[in-house]
Formats: structure tokens, C-alpha cells, sequence
């Protein structure tokens, strides 16, 4: 899959007017006549309030979930028409407390997707220790340690290198820093951001802080009650005269660290 | 009922005879215990992919678990093939007994399994499967085995029941006693099956332990 996109020029995600229902209940809608267009190597940052359906925005690119209506291509192509195991292995997925897999060393987390690949274990053991120090973990003192035996930061760092492992074009990111305390949050934040630029992957990045997206973001998207309300760089995004976008650069005002 | 220097030489004298019942008993419990495992364990399996077969399974486990043993025994002798007289019919109890606490604790401990970590497992592009035999299974591992523990213990006390429907095992001595009201006789059954039972659960308890993850 990777060898497939480096040649890719279009839209790398694109959502033609989704929408996504539970149960296909019509009137409780989750997501409502999305639209959107992500092109290659950007930093898409998907902000709203809890409930305001972006988690279910980026749950629909991997086919975590299916379009109730409307269409997501992936690299051109209908989500409902991918094989979902091979479309998730190409993409890499970060969420909130990393998800690591307790009963695995740090190594073999980071190993997965390769594993699961059947890459021969030169390749697999050299790939896991690039991706540490890309992280910045000594593999040798963290690739035998266990989740448990790391910090929450630590643990996020992991959850990174983990979604890269296999190079993937696109990487999706839920809340990754969320539960993380103010100071190493800023810290694994500035290093993610020139990491990002550095890889030139393509990241779709869920998060409820204002101050975070402005951060990070190439382009932030305000999803409210399900519907894309507001989509702008960040340095227009504060000037723009919606109610909700209102509503979070007051946020900002209320003291740092706020919005966590 | 005291256990005097009377039945110490009782024991001595029937050393062999008590030897072979156990070797018996353990015979009837291993049979039973691993046929119970290779039901409940992939039918654990099978009731967290799919939820409709869940109430239905562990309602018919626990169904097994509340007829009396006695009455259990004694309704699988008229039974073709399964039942009859004799060990066969002793280990279809048996395995009956031990389904329910396997496979309540193959369901509980493959079904509380973090989600995050679930989460990570299906966007990572594992299958359902591999989820299941690389991720689920050893996470659950500990509380399955808490289950075999459980289900151990049981069948060691319950397969001397069997005895009545003349499966061997060191029930032969305790209903032998019960009849001739000889102390002596119910101690040579029942003091062998209390060890087994302590020392099964020891050794199980400290598997448990060591598999437990984080």
C-alpha cells in the first residue's frame, strides 16, 4: 500500500456528504452530510465538543465504521469496497492511553502491524529500533519492558511508534495526548509536530483543545452536533464569526490547560 | 467420628487398595476435566464473537449445574451410549459439572478485556481471530484458569458420587462405609480425595498467579 501512494497526487481521505446513524435509525444521527477533502501530507485537526461526533468522523476512515450514507474514499477508493483488514494496515491509529497490549513488550507492540505482515525479523527488529529513537526511546533500555513499567508519556510514545511501524501514508490520532499531564502533553506535542512535518504523513488528529489545534494543525475542522460548522488554517480560524467557534476561543481565555 | 490409631493401621494395611482408588480417581477427574475443557473453552470463544448464542449456552450450563449429582448419575443410566453403568456414563456427569465454571470464566475473562486495547487490535488490522487467539485468550488467560481451578476442585468431590453407578474411584470406599457404618472405611475415601482437592488447588492457584498479567 505505501509503495502505491508515494505516486498518490490527489486527496488522500475524502468524504462525499457522509452521514453515519447508529442501527441505521434515521433522525439520530451521528454524523450529518459530511464533507471533506484531506490532500497528502496534511495535518487535519477534527475539533468539537465531547459527543460532537468526531471520533466517529475518523472511525469512518479506517472502517472502523460504514458510511450510512454518502461515500469515504481512501486513496480513491470506497471504504465499503476495501478489505478493511488490509485498508487498517495501512493506516496508522493512535488513541487516548495508547492501547498497548499489555501482555506484549514494548518491542513486540511496536512490532505488530510488521508481524502480522510476516516481515522477516532482521527487518522487524532493525524497523522497531528506528521507530524508538524516532520516539525517543533507547531501545535498549525500553524494547524488553513491559506497558507497565512506563510512564503515561512513555506509553504514548510507543502508541506512536506502534501506528508507524509499517510506514503507513496516513496516520489517524484520537485524543493521543489527552490523558497525559500538562507538561509532558506540551512536550510530546512540539516533538510530534516536527516529527509530522519531518515524515510528511498524512494525519487526521481528534481533540477537544483549541490550543492543541492551533498547534498542530494545518487545517482545523469544528464539528458541531455532527455537522462540519467551520474549516480554516489556523491563523484564520480565530477570526471567523461562528457561534461554536466563539464559544472555544473563549476557552482559550479561561487559562491554560482549560480545555483538558 | 474420630480417627484413631485404629483407622491409622487401617490405612497401612489397605495402602495399595487406597493407592489404586485414587490412581482411579484421578484417572475419572483428568478424562472429565480435559473433555470439559476442550467444550467450554472454544465455546467461550464462541459466545463473545457472537452474543445470540451466550444466554442460551450458559443457561444450559447452569441448568447441568443445578440438577443434584446423584439424581445426575442416576439419569444417565438408562441413557444409550452416553450412560449405562460404569465410567463412561461417571465422566458425562462429570463433564457436565465442570462446563459451567469453565466456561462462565473462559466468557468473563474474554470479554473484559480492556476496549482501548481491543480498539488498537481491530485498527491495527488484526483479525477477528487473531484478536482473539493473540490478544483476548492470553489477557484471559489467568481468569480461565481461576475457572479450571474452580471446576478441579468440584469434579475431584463429585466423582465420588460416581462410585454409585460403580465408576470406581475413591467413592467406592465411602459408599463401602456408608453401608457397613464403617468410620474407617468412609476416611480411607475421603481423606485422599480432600488432599487431591488441596493439592490441585494449590498447584492450580499458583498457575493462576503466574499468568496473570500486569
Amino acid at each position: 500500500m505505501s509503495s502505491r501512494t508515494e505516486n498518490y497526487s490527489g486527496n488522500l481521505i475524502e468524504f462525499h456528504d457522509v452521514s453515519y446513524h447508529i442501527n441505521d435509525i434515521p433522525g439520530r444521527e451521528v454524523i450529518s452530510g459530511a464533507s471533506l477533502s484531506v490532500p497528502v501530507g496534511e495535518t487535519v485537526i477534527l475539533l468539537g465538543r465531547s459527543g460532537s461526533g468526531k471520533t466517529t468522523l475518523l472511525r469512518l476512515i479506517n472502517a472502523m465504521l460504514l458510511p450510512s450514507r454518502g461515500q469515504v474514499l481512501v486513496q480513491g477508493r470506497a471504504t465499503m469496497e476495501w478489505d478493511p483488514i488490509r485498508l487498517r494496515r495501512g493506516i496508522g491509529y493512535v488513541i487516548q492511553e495508547a492501547g498497548l497490549f499489555p501482555h506484549f513488550t514494548v518491542a513486540e507492540n511496536v512490532a505488530l502491524v510488521p508481524s502480522l505482515e510476516n516481515w522477516e525479523r532482521g527487518r522487524t527488529e532493525a524497523r522497531v529500533g528506528e521507530l524508538l529513537r524516532l520516539v525517543g526511546l533507547d531501545p535498549g533500555e525500553f524494547a524488553g519492558r513491559k506497558p507497565r513499567e512506563l510512564s503515561g508519556g512513555q506509553r504514548q510514545r510507543v502508541g506512536v511508534a506502534r501506528a508507524l511501524a509499517a510506514d503507513p501514508p496516513i496516520l489517524l490520532m484520537d485524543e493521543p495526548f489527552g490523558a497525559l499531564d500538562p507538561v509532558t502533553r506540551a512536550e510530546l506535542q512540539r516533538e510530534f509536530c516536527t516529527l509530522a512535518r519531518r515524515l510528511g504523513k498524512t494525519i487526521v488528529f481528534v481533540t477537544h483543545d483549541l490550543r492543541e489545534a492551533l498547534m498542530l494543525a494545518s487545517r482545523i475542522v469544528l464539528l458541531e452536533a455532527g455537522r462540519i460548522v467551520a474549516i480554516a488554517p489556523p491563523h484564520e480560524f480565530l477570526q471567523l464569526e461562528h457561534v461554536e467557534v466563539r464559544a472555544f476561543a473563549a476557552s482559550l481565555e479561561t487559562g491554560p490547560g482549560a480545555a483538558a | 467420628m474420630s480417627a484413631g490409631l485404629g483407622d491409622w493401621s487401617f490405612f497401612m494395611e489397605h495402602r495399595a487398595e487406597i493407592l489404586g482408588a485414587t490412581l482411579d480417581h484421578v484417572e475419572l477427574v483428568l478424562i472429565s476435566m480435559l473433555m470439559a475443557l476442550f467444550i467450554a473453552v472454544p465455546l467461550g470463544m464462541l459466545i463473545v464473537q457472537r452474543p445470540a448464542f451466550r444466554a442460551v449456552s450458559i443457561g444450559i450450563a447452569n441448568v447441568f449445574q443445578t440438577i443434584p449429582s446423584l439424581a445426575l448419575f442416576g439419569f444417565l443410566i438408562p441413557i444409550p451410549f452416553i450412560g449405562g453403568i460404569g465410567k463412561r456414563a461417571a465422566i458425562v456427569a462429570l463433564v457436565l459439572y465442570a462446563l459451567l465454571p469453565i466456561l462462565r470464566n473462559t466468557y468473563v475473562g474474554l470479554s473484559g478485556v480492556d476496549p482501548a486495547v481491543l480498539e488498537a487490535a481491530e485498527a491495527m488490522g488484526m483479525t477477528p481471530w487473531q484478536i482473539m487467539l493473540r490478544v483476548r485468550f492470553p489477557l484471559a488467560l489467568s481468569i480461565i484458569l481461576a475457572g479450571i481451578r474452580t471446576a478441579t476442585v468440584l469434579t475431584i468431590g463429585i466423582a465420588t458420587i460416581g462410585a454409585a453407578i460403580g465408576a470406581g474411584g475413591l467413592g467406592t470406599f465411602i459408599f463401602r462405609g456408608v453401608a457397613l457404618v464403617s468410620d474407617s472405611l468412609i476416611l480411607a475415601g475421603a481423606i485422599p480425595a480432600a488432599l487431591l482437592a488441596l493439592i490441585a488447588d494449590f498447584f492450580l492457584g499458583l498457575l493462576e498467579r503466574r499468568l496473570r498479567v500486569a
